[in-house]
């Protein structure tokens, strides 16, 4: 589930290899790097962005700007860090976009008098002994959305996808001093909106 | 409150990144056991963290791959001819086989309904016939397409006829061989034969580079 982290080295060189043959031209051997990584970018996207639609739409342009790109990946580094930078950076690019023009109250284009807010409702019809969990799992989620995206993006790392903070500063290019003094604050904000849950 | 309270905050956050010294740890242990306000604030940071990291895990949609490399811009052609061939060696050479066999064997078929002969400066053509005239002596092979040819003197070399007929008079004279070639078959043996005898004179020029 943690490819990144289990596969060891092992798993790196088979990585490297395939971005070889990629670097070479050969298209087809890209699939088994998205195949991997797939689910990482996708949870570091939909942490980021709350949004399934919005989170594949990023995964997708991050793992096609990796691979238009391949010649300026440096194959003495991580290709994680480098692909998770990418999509990080794609997340955090699209909250600084999407900020003004995403209200739930707001009529949707020809629909009527339709606003977001029944869509949501309409979207949220799931069993009982479902909807507690998700209730809590959505709160969180929701909690987390609320962080400005400077903390947001280390709290993700750093919690949801378990990196450690040299990887994070590698992941964000950002000292060390940095990203803790982000993660400490990142932690006091989540703590003064979780604690009464 | 009597703490130093935004020190203490400071360890806690370090003793949560795991980057904290022993004796910082101690001070942080003796402060919580007496600090109530404190040990609330430690428990709602761990509460919090065990909160977001019990967020479930979520998977890709399925069909995420096969978007993705829908998505890619085009490779260029030859790497995915070159792909092929190191995926099916036999086939390439194979194929490669056909292709030149049949590109040399249907060039020559479709010239094959004009008249012509191989050029030597004292052959006489009239009216698709070639004659060899008396006294002269012809250096090289003679190939003659949809003609006669008529040998009156003599030729140091091959003469071939193809689609044609040969008159040799009583003086005349050919060193090497002669053919007539009428029919497809023939033609196409004929051919055969002079591509394999090619390649043998190509690989004795090798031979003689060497």
């Amino acid at each position: 589930m943690i490819p990144a982290m289990s596969g060891g080295s092992k798993m790196e060189t088979i990585i490297k290899n395939r971005i070889r043959q990629i670097k070479n031209g050969d298209q087809s051997a890209f699939a088994e790097i998205v195949e991997f990584y797939k689910d990482k970018v996708f949870q570091i996207s939909y942490r980021m962005l709350g949004n399934r639609h919005e989170a594949e739409d990023i995964a997708q342009e991050a793992f096609i700007r990796a691979y238009v790109n391949i010649h300026s990946y440096d194959m003495n580094k991580k290709f994680s860090t480098w692909l998770y930078r990418i999509a990080t950076n794609l997340s955090i690019d699209r909250i600084r976009k999407k900020k003004p023009d995403y209200y739930l109250d707001a009529e949707i284009a020809g629909s009527d008098g339709l606003t977001m807010y029944s869509q949501v409702a309409a979207d949220a019809a799931l069993p009982e002994d479902e909807l507690e969990t998700m209730e809590l799992q959505e709160q969180i989620q929701a909690e987390i959305l609320k962080l400005p995206e400077k903390y947001r993006s280390v709290i993700v790392l750093k919690y949801i996808e378990e990196f450690s903070l040299k990887e994070i500063g590698e992941i964000l290019d950002l000292p060390i001093g940095t990203v803790k003094t982000r993660i400490h604050r990142g932690r006091e904000a989540l703590r003064n909106q979780l604690r009464h849950v | 409150m009597n703490c130093s309270e935004k020190d203490i905050t400071e360890l806690m956050h370090n003793y949560l990144d795991e980057d904290i010294s022993e004796e910082e740890e101690k001070v942080l242990r003796e402060h919580l056991q007496t600090c109530e306000s404190c040990q609330q604030h430690f428990h709602e940071l761990k509460k919090t963290i065990a909160l977001v990291q019990s967020t479930s895990h979520i998977s890709a949609p399925s069909d995420f791959t096969l978007k993705v490399m829908q998505n890619l811009p085009k490779e260029k052609r030859t790497v995915s001819f070159r792909r092929w061939f190191r995926e099916h060696p036999m086939l390439t050479a194979a194929s490669l086989f056909l292709v030149l066999m049949a590109g040399s064997l249907f060039s020559v078929w479709s010239e094959s309904d004009e008249f012509s002969v191989s050029k030597q400066p004292n052959l006489i053509v009239e009216n698709n016939t070639v004659i060899v005239p008396e006294g002269e002596t012809i250096s090289g092979d003679v190939v003659v397409r949809n003609g006669k040819i008529v040998i009156e003197g003599a030729v140091d070399g091959n003469v071939t006829v193809i689609n044609g007929e040969k008159y040799m008079a009583a003086a005349g004279n050919v060193t090497g061989e002669i053919k007539e070639v009428n029919q497809i078959f023939e033609w196409l043996w004929y051919h055969m034969k002079k591509i394999g005898t090619d390649v043998i004179h190509v690989f004795d020029h090798e031979d003689e580079e060497k």
